[in-house]
């Protein structure tokens, strides 16, 4: 029982000994993953920065910033900021977070580190290929921000970059090389997002351990391997549609630009081609891209829940089906974020029907987290806290989509704050809250200490109310009709009642982003400072919990764990602890 | 810590909540038979999600409050339950489903039906960063384009061939009038990148896409003077992109419209 698998042979390396294999270019899963995470941890920090810059600019759009002329010459010209220069910090705000850390952390960096243990591998299947994929990656990034210092500054299209804007350098500032390094930026994660994709679903496939068969499997691991399969279908739509733009660009084609246009009196010399195409592309990618935002965070979420409520997941099955419905349905929804596109209108009834129905599956999966607190014995750690957030925002976030699925209520909420409302919750506020879950779960595995408890909840506390007091007012803007990626509130009148919500919203943000300062601070302070952590702090009962923290290179230093039951074995009656393990040979007595 | 959370969940949630009952911030004024209609779809919508909202997070509450005070005894041993599952599986499907099937006439109304006849067919393009309106003046035709008599100095934003008989008489403005109770057909086109066409009131939004020639109708009922915004991103003006809609008394629209020909 004890020989190798060839599976197992294939990916098994020898521990490095040299600091630059070691800890830079490391095939060791665990690395590759705590890169991943300082990488988006990195990339959060340089986002939310760029909000606060642009909640600033929307409550005081005239305060001069000298600072800001030396970081922007040209878009801060006199040290007060230019509507260029805040749509070029919009559009980096919205790239970084949605790929360089909503995609990046969840699933790279919390998956890379924890599926292999958790399935009783001792690496992932290609280990070399895994410290490709974060290298390409870094040179993603630093691409990205490239273009905030190249001539024009960075793009104005936004994230979603819809041509001929994004196609067409007369079409503005930045839309010259900082788009062109956009793209480039983009191309790169999608083909290290596919090579990651590849890796996450072989090493799920091929390196589970004995016994633990695909219904025994930890949701969480779930939830990687389906985001690995969304992965794998929507970046390469994404890379396609990327080369595609950038072809347009630098090479005279025309897929996107059509004939007949007259940019900032210049005609333009392009012919054939449909700026729906794009969003038919991008939309394609950018709804799944969504769930490889928030799938993993529902996996963390179900783990915490059951762990901290003693108590099994409430339908383990469901949830699982639930998560292949959301991966399935999710690749048919695209077309809601185009009902207003020009597209046919016809069609919009069709992705309407296909996108309530998405509904279904997040409300099961709401109902079973209730279920699993539902007669629990909740211990109220800092993990269990983010995970108990998490189902209220995305209640919230959830239900605001049941208006902008519908397309006669969408013909008057597009493109205004609450759409800015809706996606906030649901993808950004609900998956960071899942990546605090993960982040104060797995921290003691991941480094040995635990995190400070006390400024845990602090950090809790502020936030959960904070992102409240931030994203709930946007409902009230989309209410009274306010566009989103207006620079500034002066050019229509309606807006002038607006100025007390963004007045509210600007410090609630100043709040809730100096909060996350107490995050970074115990993150570091804990690392070196923390309480020593135990194999098992959380009396836990799946496989990272059966080696130590941190875990030797391979992971069982040798051993090859045999999984014997389901993941969430809690309180089971009659049995000495109020766990098993998932690697326990004792039968749990009541278990069947 | 039980009580503090589930406090905090239900005050969050109810200051959340709460303005949607004030009506503190609210949609303008609805000056159509559409914009009402789009009103009632979202009020239902409205109710729906707002008493799912109100359960969820009461319950949630609940359960943290409730057995997260709980010292001794053991949490239940349960892996779920069935009957639950298939419960709220079917409930939730019927309703959210269910709801976009409603409203499915209000979207079919405007998009999957051409303008009535005798409509005011008016061509409105977008361009970094302003509105083009173009009335076809009394011969009831549109002149032909040409993007090479492109002039915005010398008042021609739009083209118009100077050799077409039939565009003698259109009439291009940064602002739009129409009669008020009388269907208006808007013919949404764009010179250079994706604009969006929205008026608040009429609760009605288009995007003018590039390539692409777009027609919505409406019928407004109420005199008065309405912005109209640009919704979709194009470029650092995009904030300031706004034109207005007057809604006038047929009188005064023939003399608006004469007033503009006679230029």
């Amino acid at each position: 029982m004890a020989e190798l698998a060839p599976a197992h042979a294939a990916h098994a390396h020898a521990a490095p000994t040299g600091f630059i294999r070691k800890y830079i270019f490391s095939l060791d899963h665990k690395v590759i993953g705590l890169q991943y995470y300082f990488l988006a941890l990195v990339a959060v920090f340089v986002g939310m920065a760029l909000s606060l810059l642009m909640r600033w600019h929307l409550v005081w759009p005239q305060s001069h910033m000298g600072w800001l002329e030396k970081l922007f010459p040209a878009g801060a010209a006199g040290g007060v900021m230019t509507p260029e220069l805040y749509l070029s910090l919009m559009t980096m705000h919205g790239t970084i977070m949605v790929f360089f850390v909503l995609t990046t952390a969840p699933q790279s960096g919390f998956g890379n580190y924890i599926l292999p243990i958790q399935i009783g591998a001792e690496d992932m299947a290609f280990p070399t290929l895994n410290m490709l994929s974060f290298w390409v990656t870094f040179v993603g990034f630093v691409v990205l921000i490239a273009a905030f210092f190249v001539t024009g500054g960075a793009p104005l299209s936004g994230w979603t970059a819809y041509p001929p804007m994004s196609a067409l350098p007369e079409a503005g500032p930045g839309e010259g090389a900082g788009q062109t390094l956009w793209i480039v930026s983009l191309a790169l994660f999608s083909a290290a997002s596919l090579l990651g994709a590849l890796n996450f679903i072989t090493t799920t496939l091929d390196l589970r351990a004995r016994g633990l068969s695909l219904m025994r499997m930890p949701l969480t691991c779930w939830t990687w391997f389906v985001t690995a399969i969304l992965g794998l279908l929507a970046f390469a739509v994404l890379l396609a549609a990327g080369v595609l733009l950038l072809m347009d660009r630098i090479a005279g084609t025309s897929f996107f630009v059509p004939a007949g246009l007259v940019v900032s009196d210049r005609v333009i010399n392009h012919s054939g081609g449909s700026p729906l195409l794009w969003q038919h592309l991008f939309w394609f990618f950018g709804h799944p891209e969504v769930y490889i935002a928030i799938l993993p965070g529902m996996g963390v979420v179900s783990q915490v829940i059951s762990t901290f409520s003693r108590k099994p997941i409430f339908g383990y099955r469901a949830m699982v089906f639930a998560i292949l419905a959301i991966g399935a349905l999710g690749f048919g929804v695209w077309g809601h974020h185009m009902f207003i596109s020009g597209m046919s209108p016809y069609s919009a009834m069709a992705f309407s029907v296909l996108t309530m129905s998405i509904g279904v599956p997040s409300a099961i999966k709401t109902f079973n987290w209730i279920g699993t607190l539902w007669g629990g014995k909740i211990r109220f750690t800092t993990p269990m806290m983010f995970a108990i957030g998490f189902v209220s925002v995305f209640v919230t976030g959830g239900l605001s989509g049941m208006f902008l699925g519908q397309p006669p209520v969408d013909l008057f909420f597009h493109d205004t704050y609450f759409v800015v409302a809706h996606f906030h919750m649901i993808m950004g506020v609900a998956s960071i809250f899942g990546i605090f879950a993960a982040t104060y779960y797995w921290f003691p595995k991941m480094f040995g200490r635990m995190m400070n408890d006390p400024l845990g909840k602090l950090h809790f506390w502020i936030t959960f109310i904070g992102v409240y007091a931030v994203f709930g007012p946007m409902h009230y803007l989309g209410l009274i009709g306010h566009p989103r990626r207006y620079a500034e509130i002066t050019g229509v009148n309606y807006l002038a009642q607006s100025h007390p919500l963004h007045l509210f919203m600007t410090i609630a943000a100043l709040i809730t982003v100096g909060a996350q300062l107490i995050f970074l601070f115990n993150l570091f302070w804990s690392m070196f400072k923390g309480k020593k952590a135990e194999m098992n702090p959380w009396e836990a009962t799946t496989l990272e919990w059966t080696v130590p923290s941190p875990p030797p290179h391979d992971n069982f230093a040798g051993a090859h764990p045999v999984v014997y039951r389901g993941p969430y074995e809690y309180s089971v009656p009659g049995a000495p602890k109020d766990y098993i393990m998932q690697n326990d040979p004792e039968p749990a007595k009541a278990a069947h | 810590m039980p009580l503090l959370l589930a406090l905090v969940i239900w005050l969050v949630c109810l200051a959340l909540a709460l303005p949607f009952f004030t009506r503190t911030w609210w949609f303008p004024v609805a000056i159509s038979e559409h914009a009402r209609q789009v009103d009632t779809q979202f009020m239902f919508t409205l109710v729906v999600t707002g008493v799912i909202f109100i359960v969820a997070q009461l319950a949630l509450g609940y359960v943290v409050f409730n057995y997260g005070r709980r010292r001794s005894g053991a949490a239940t041993y349960s892996h779920g339950n069935n009957t639950m599952e298939v419960l709220w599986t079917s409930a939730t499907a019927i309703l959210f489903i269910g709801l976009t099937i409603m409203g499915g006439s209000v979207w079919a109304r405007v998009h999957f039906m051409g303008a009535p006849p005798g409509a005011i067919p008016i061509e409105v393009t977008g361009q970094q960063f302003v509105w083009n309106m173009r009335y076809a003046g009394p011969d009831g035709k549109f002149g032909a384009l040409d993007i090479r008599q492109i002039n915005d100095a010398g008042g021609n934003p739009l083209g118009v061939d100077s050799k077409d008989p039939a565009g003698k008489d259109d009439i291009v403005v940064p602002t739009m009038a129409v009669p008020v109770n009388r269907p208006v057909e808007l013919i949404l086109r764009t010179k250079d990148v994706t604009h969006s066409f929205f008026v608040p009131e009429l609760r009605l939004k288009q995007d003018t896409v590039p390539g692409m020639t777009i027609r919505i109708h409406f019928t407004a009922e109420t005199v008065g003077k309405y912005e109209i915004a640009c919704a979709e991103l194009c470029g650092l003006g995009h904030y300031k992109m706004r034109s207005f809609l007057e809604v006038m008394e047929p009188a005064d629209f023939e003399k608006w419209l004469q007033k503009r020909s006679t230029r």
